[in-house]
């Protein structure tokens, strides 16, 4: 029990730090552009497989490095020419055309790389055990992820709080016309930040491919997922959607390592119903894929500002 | 009210009387022409798959178009409108065999209405709290609630089936018009009606005060709570419409394909309506009905010839929301208006010159990307319209290239042509 209890609170720790990596980067293109990035996810796609194939050249760690800087140009070609287009019809418009972005990418992808997933992997040396707990490995890999997660945190919080272009950001947060006046480039400001949150989706690509599965459908699973994440945080706010993603990202993992049943739980309360009936037999397990949708609904009726929001969106 | 308005709207009613009549008879002539024309078994499940995105697609703009909610779970009302018309066809079946019970009374050509109360009920239960607020919290709590039903629907086997979905026969229960629903030709018969039905019913929604007020939320719902209106309740109320109509094409295609799965529910789905709504044009009424037969043809024809069919519908979606945001329909309408004007002819070469650049950057564009993904398709010639590319070869490349590059510059020689007569 321990074991289970353990593992799932390291794993989860691992998967909300995985997603605060792809809701960071939303948050920050939300609050700035007021654009929903339909096609984060994808992003974080483009990512892995770039990581990919680059690794097959240079090897796992300059591709760790590269990759995300390919994204993240990829992504500032598609502000400066795509989204800044659409920008003046409004952000319907805008949601749609990351929509199509979204489709057009994963078209894309499976053209180039196959329906199929590829044999993406992190190299051998790091697939072996970083600790041995109740005959379990953790392998060095998910350390060297957590400290990729927390040191990627720290330049985060440094670039926005303590350098010049990290104030400009935030000035044009909340006064964007008045950062304009001052003699900025706010469009610029824009293309480097949409470019900035893509390349951050972009290496959670890079260590998610590894860890999850290089496939065509990694963008489809995980997207919902941080859509709901930065509504749950609070549309705008990073300590909101830091906090939703531990949140999710536990919720999940207990709920899959936990495989108890309808039945077994309404046993613990003295109910007995029949444990073979189609309500009593659904187990926390296949509740998992669900968790994240409830959470959003139940949120936004009952707190529409999310956790740490401001304003409702 | 004044008199002078009483007036104009008498006016408007005889315009409607004469005028508004003609599309409605030129679209019943369509239906009735078509199976004549076409005649094989593959136009007739083309042109029955077309019927049914048609409605779905303009459910789908009573909300978007229309109220102004951009929603990412609408495939939810077509699916569970789907599984109920299925229920209900497995209940005719088991009725008939028994002889006995209300369903043996109910013929399956109006399946389309029980899957039309199933997606109305289901707006109706889960509406409410989603309706507070449109644009993005909307957008993202019809996203999450699409994403919950399709994980529920693999959930409880009795009711969706599964992985494999449930299925059910259509040959069953008394016959209505000499229906047999045997064959495809048989069914677009009923697709036709339900399709003609569909429409006819969601454009008397538009001419209805509660589709005019749907407009005014779209518009300037802030305005509207000072008249004294509540946005929630009227954004409920066409939640509630939508979710019926597209429960109605839910039901068309529970007769027509006669199997349903899980996977009917979830974004993919849910996406192609927007598609087809935004291609078509979400402003105009017939918008929708446009896109649905174009991206339809493409989905199902293009796959035949590309393997990068799905990329060029997405395309195609990407340039209309960046260049022309009105959809196809709206550009239709641009012609119109311009030739009510009467500035039609001068204005002509400009857009003409506009049409040809487009047509020469999507060729261009198109041998390009034949060219950039030949090595999945196996052979070592490209063809594109008939012209027979090598593989890797540089004529190919220079060829899409050169395509690209004239139909740039021809853009930008006909820009002014079409700036100095805006």
């Amino acid at each position: 029990m321990l074991e289970i209890i353990l593992f799932s609170l390291l794993n989860g720790i691992l998967y909300g730090l995985l997603l605060f990596m792809l809701s960071s980067g939303l948050t920050l293109i939300f609050s700035m552009m007021g654009v929903l990035n339909f096609a984060h996810a994808s992003f974080y796609m483009l990512g892995a497989y770039f990581a990919y194939t680059l690794g097959m050249h240079t090897g796992f760690w300059p591709a760790l490095i590269l990759a995300p800087i390919l994204v993240g140009v990829v992504g500032s070609l598609v502000e400066r020419f795509g989204l800044r287009r659409v920008h003046a019809n409004g952000h319907v418009a805008e949601l749609l055309f990351t929509f199509g972005l979204a489709y057009v990418i994963d078209e894309l992808v499976q053209l180039t790389w196959g329906t199929v997933a590829v044999p993406y992997r992190e190299p051998d040396y790091l697939r072996e055990p970083l600790f041995t707990l109740f005959g379990t490995d953790y392998s060095i890999f998910r350390g060297v992820v957590i400290l990729i997660s927390i040191l990627m945190f720290i330049a985060l919080w440094y670039l926005l709080k303590k350098t010049r272009v990290g104030m400009m950001i935030r000035a044009a947060l909340t006064h964007g016309a008045m950062v304009g006046h001052l003699g900025h480039n706010v469009p610029r400001l824009f293309m480097l930040v949409f470019g900035f949150g893509c390349a951050l989706a972009g290496l959670a690509g890079v260590i998610g491919g590894p860890l999850l599965a290089t496939e065509p459908g990694m963008a489809a699973t995980l997207g919902p997922i941080v859509f709901v994440v930065v509504v749950v945080g609070g549309m705008g706010s990073l300590p909101g959607a830091f906090y939703a993603s531990l949140l999710i990202g536990l919720l999940q993992t207990f709920f899959v390592a936990i495989d108890a049943s309808v039945a077994d739980i309404l046993g613990i309360f003295g109910l007995q119903i029949d444990p073979y009936g189609e309500v009593a037999r659904i187990t926390l397990a296949n509740l998992a894929p669900m968790t994240p949708f409830i959470l959003l609904v139940l949120m936004l009726i009952f707190r529409p500002r999310g956790l740490m929001g401001e304003l409702e969106p | 009210m004044s008199d002078d308005m009483t007036a104009t709207m008498i006016r408007s009613n005889q315009r409607f009387a004469l005028r508004g009549l003609v599309p409605w008879l030129v679209f019943a002539a369509v239906l009735l022409i078509l199976p004549f024309i076409f005649t094989d078994g593959f136009s007739f499940t083309l042109m029955n798959a077309i019927g049914i995105n048609i409605v779905f697609a303009l459910s789908y703009n009573m909300l978007l178009g229309q109220g102004g909610m951009l929603s990412f779970g609408h495939a939810v009302f077509f699916g569970l409108g789907s599984y109920a018309a299925m229920h209900a066809m497995i209940a005719i079946d088991d009725a008939s065999y028994a002889g006995e019970g209300f369903w043996a009374h109910v013929p399956v050509v109006a399946m389309p209405l029980i899957g039309m109360i199933g997606g109305g009920l289901v707006a109706l239960v889960l509406g409410w709290p989603f309706c507070r607020r449109a644009g993005t919290a909307f957008a993202m709590i019809t996203l999450g609630l699409g994403e919950m039903i399709a994980a529920a629907g693999q959930m409880f086997p009795s009711v969706f089936g599964g992985e494999a979905g449930i299925y059910g026969n259509r040959m069953v229960g008394p016959q209505w018009f000499g229906l047999e629903l045997a064959q495809a030709a048989d069914v677009y018969w009923f697709i036709a009606f339900w399709t003609f039905a569909g429409v006819l019913a969601m454009w008397a929604f538009t001419r209805t005060p509660l589709g005019r007020m749907s407009n005014a939320v779209r518009d300037n719902a802030d305005r509207l709570q000072f008249i004294g209106y509540q946005p929630r309740n009227i954004r409920f109320l066409v939640f509630i419409a939508s979710g019926s109509f597209g429960g109605l094409a839910g039901g068309m295609a529970a007769v027509n394909y006669e199997i349903i799965t899980p996977e009917s529910l979830g974004l993919i789905p849910s996406g192609l309506a927007l598609l087809m709504a935004a291609v078509g044009g979400l402003g105009v009424f017939y918008g929708p009905i446009v896109g649905a037969v174009l991206v339809t043809l493409m989905n199902s024809l293009l796959s035949d010839y590309s393997d990068a069919s799905i990329l060029y519908v997405g395309l195609i979606f990407l340039s209309i929301v960046m260049f022309a945001p009105r959809g196809l329909a709206g550009g239709l309408e641009h012609i119109r208006a311009a030739y009510r004007e009467g500035s039609l002819a001068r204005r002509l070469p400009g857009w003409f010159g506009g049409a040809v650049a487009v047509l020469l950057i999507a060729l261009g564009l198109i041998i390009v990307i034949e060219m950039l993904f030949a090595g999945h398709g196996g052979g070592d010639t490209v063809n594109v319209f008939g012209i027979q590319f090598q593989a890797g070869g540089a004529t190919g490349w220079l060829a899409g290239v050169a395509a690209l590059v004239v139909g740039v510059l021809v853009m930008r020689a006909t820009r002014k042509n079409r700036e100095a007569n805006a």
